[in-house]
């Protein structure tokens, strides 16, 4: 049997949430990070707000920058340990510990986005 | 072992316990402060962390917006606070920097072919800017909507 490993498809989710996250975080964290607290632009009205959540394109969109842009991080944070910090006799609780929780946080996101009334 | 000693042996190939020390220089564990190039590399590393922050804070966001106008607004002074604001201008910088060294790496990872052709490296990588560009306005437009 051929053993397959994880590793393409890590690199590939990584890839893509370096692109995807990119794309959509510098703007995102511009208006809501800085833009609006600093009162540069008047930030859009709850109602507004709440009317581009319940979207279903925005929420795609949404949640595919969160569940990619998270194993973007698992994947590059878990190298740096590697190498930057040499922390390689824990390899593998490392890689647990980071894709574990991006499946976490992923899973938050979807309740959040589609079930908001279950963790209200 | 010297080739002397194997003809005094009753078995010349037995092993030993003995293993050689690998040829291999131990790497410092701050390795990377020890060039600019390496320092910069390890700082586009350490970008995935504003990346996991800011994707929370995103999430913060989206909850406040679920539970109504008063979480809204307690979400904004959040936003406001000193830290929080200076976490995210720092964090802002790094986000930057993530874009623009995955940006500019793209075209050696991305080859593209038209017909038999290949593109240009520097045409996918300013498609790529043109990308962020045209993503930006469109996130920004949707945002702020008609005012």
């Amino acid at each position: 049997m051929i053993k397959r490993h994880p590793e393409p498809l890590l690199w590939m989710l990584f890839s893509a949430g370096g692109v995807v996250s990119a794309l959509l975080l510098p703007i995102l964290v511009l208006l809501f990070g800085l833009a609006f607290p600093l009162g540069w632009i008047a930030p859009p009205s709850h109602d507004h707000l709440r009317a581009v959540v319940g979207h279903p394109l925005s929420r795609l969109v949404v949640f595919g920058l969160v569940v990619l842009s998270l194993f973007h991080w698992a994947h590059r944070f878990r190298h740096t340990l590697y190498d930057g910090l040499q922390i390689k006799h824990l390899n593998e609780l490392v890689a647990i510990l980071c894709y574990g929780s991006a499946l976490a946080v992923s899973a938050v996101a979807a309740v959040l986005l589609w079930w908001p009334d279950a963790i209200r | 072992m010297l080739p002397t000693d194997i003809g005094s042996h009753a078995t010349p190939h037995a092993y030993t316990a003995y293993h050689p020390r690998w040829l291999r220089q131990p790497v410092s564990t701050y390795w990377w402060v020890q060039k600019r190039s390496y320092f910069a590399f390890i700082l586009r590393e350490l970008s995935c962390l504003f990346v996991a922050w800011f994707v929370v804070y995103l999430l913060t966001l989206v909850r406040a917006i679920n539970e109504g106008e008063a979480a809204y607004q307690s979400f904004l002074t959040f936003s406001a606070r000193t830290s929080v604001l200076l976490l995210n201008l720092v964090g802002f910088l790094f986000i930057v920097y993530h874009a623009v060294t995955f940006f500019d790496a793209a075209p050696q990872a991305l080859v593209v072919h038209v017909g038999r052709k290949r593109l240009p490296s520097g045409l996918v990588g300013a498609a790529h800017y043109l990308g962020w560009m045209v993503v930006s306005t469109v996130v920004a437009w949707v945002l702020l909507g008609a005012r």
